[in-house]
């Protein structure tokens, strides 16, 4: 932890020494310090504009694991689908979100909905395909177990599967936090009037660099705290997925 | 079961894994199988359980518990509830459930540590544990694959001595199997060693000695040499 905060403080002071040494114009690459300065002079609109995008990231989120743990469980339960349905998911993955995000911002307004769609879409992937895994992953000698206990299909699936998945599940949904941040700015620059995409594609031809920088920054700083968020719940709700089995013998 | 015959396919072609693979078991009696690695003899179990159908031969057997080699308890669930598993399953309300598991508790000496989860347990007790949920499963007979093989050997000792204790409390028709000869002299009513691949019986050794045995006892050992020699 220590490393990594000294790592970064030695980057920064590289960026800076480069900015401030090079005579680069601010408009083109500000110093950090500049991006500091932006961060609190614009607190206002940063603020505000953070809160619509969190918004979306948030909901975009919650879409994505819902649709995300949904197919999951279809899939792993039907053959069927595992054979029709998870071709698509995948081939879902290679459309290029950029070109479809005005597409989509088009047909679904100039709101809440196209964000969600566009979130949901980049995020859910991640979660459906750990989740799948995690299903899958049951020891074979506990399903046999299982059989011979008489347990149904579904009893199986609630008793072993189910509750086996979820550190699966919660690493997909750290890996959709990461990408979630990404597709909102994305939704956000193919329309809309606020959300801190919007204001990074407003800076820019203004020459607010510093801005748009500031913007970034809280950002990232919002995918972070997600990311370590996630990882306290895991912690704190499966404390059992966080032990080295069998240390004690 | 007669003259068993078991093949499946796997990516190196098709494996003989038994056959004409006898073996019979009266209730209430603890019969042990040895034999080398790869012998079929988890494939044995499987056809016990029902979990497999034999391709020659006859599989016939009371409805059996499997309990596999690891204790493969549930991380997520308390000691108790892993133990109550079965009753779970049958639908038993939980409470209802932990009651009827709680004095098996008491009889395997784990008393105190019913609300312990598994990673909180030693290797001997998880096994312990592992053991109640397949007594608590109610079935008349119990397969047992290699139960103690992951224990190192003196928690094994005190492992072959409580199932030994338990089973005469709560006595069921029992299929051990195992790779240990002198763990199936000291368990065994009867010790059934098997050919390598395909397995099938090669020879039995009865064990009419008293309970408990020691493993130091010269009938022990000699019935041991006995079945070491059928073995080679």
């Amino acid at each position: 932890m220590i490393r990594a905060l000294m790592l970064a403080v030695l980057l920064l002071a590289g960026w800076e020494a480069y900015a401030q040494l090079s005579g680069i114009d601010d408009f083109i690459l500000p110093a950090p310090t500049e991006v500091a300065a932006a961060l609190y002079a614009d607190r206002g609109v940063l603020w505000q504009n953070f809160q619509v995008t969190a918004a979306e990231v948030l909901l975009g989120i919650g879409v994505a694991v819902a649709a995300g743990v949904g197919c999951a469980v279809a899939i792993h339960l039907s053959a069927t689908l595992r054979r029709t349905a998870y071709p698509l998911l995948v081939a879902s993955q290679t459309i290029p979100i950029v070109i479809v995000a005005p597409l989509l911002v088009a047909w679904l307004g100039y709101d809440l909905a196209p964000k969600l769609a566009i979130v949901g879409l980049v995020c859910f992937f991640p979660v459906t395909v750990t989740t799948l895994d995690g299903l899958a992953g049951a020891d074979p000698d506990l399903r046999k177990l299982m059989r011979t206990l008489d347990a149904s299909r579904l009893q199986t699936f609630r008793r072993v599967e189910a509750p086996g998945a979820l550190p699966a599940l919660f690493s997909g949904a750290r890996i959709a936090v990461a990408v979630a941040v990404i597709g909102a700015v994305l939704a956000e620059q193919a329309g809309s009037s606020d959300g801190l995409g919007h204001l990074i594609l407003q800076a820019i031809p203004q020459f607010q660099t510093a801005r748009a920088y500031a913007a970034v920054v809280v950002l990232s700083a919002f995918a972070i705290a997600l990311f370590a968020g996630l990882r306290l719940a895991e912690r704190r709700l499966l404390p059992w997925a966080h032990r080295s089995e069998g240390a004690v013998t | 079961m007669e003259a068993a015959g078991f093949s499946y396919r796997s990516r190196r072609g098709l494996v003989h894994a038994l056959g004409g693979m006898s073996l019979r078991a009266a209730p209430g009696e603890m019969v042990t199988v040895v034999g080398p690695s790869g012998c079929g003899k988890s494939t044995l179990l499987e056809l016990v359980c029902g979990l497999r159908s034999p391709d020659a031969g006859r599989v016939q057997a009371d409805p059996a518990v499997y309990m596999p080699q690891r204790d493969l308890l549930l991380p997520w669930s308390s000691a108790l509830d892993n133990a109550a598993l079965p009753l779970l399953v049958r639908g038993v309300r939980r409470e209802q459930a932990r009651a009827r598991a709680r004095p098996l508790f008491a009889e395997l000496g784990l008393s105190g540590f019913e609300t312990a989860m598994p990673h909180e347990l030693s290797g001997g007790m998880r096994q312990r544990v592992a053991f109640l949920r397949t007594l608590l499963a109610a079935k008349p007979v119990l397969a047992l694959d290699e139960p103690f093989a992951a224990l190192d050997a003196l928690t094994r000792a005190q492992a072959q001595a409580w199932l030994a204790d338990a089973l005469a409390r709560q006595p069921r028709t029992v299929i051990l199997v195992t790779h240990d000869v002198e763990e199936a002299v000291v368990l065994g009513d009867r010790v059934i060693v098997m050919s390598p691949r395909p397995g099938r019986d090669l020879a039995e050794v009865p064990v009419d000695l008293p309970r408990p045995r020691r493993r130091t006892d010269p009938a022990v050992v000699a019935l041991r040499e006995r079945a070491l020699e059928a073995l080679a």
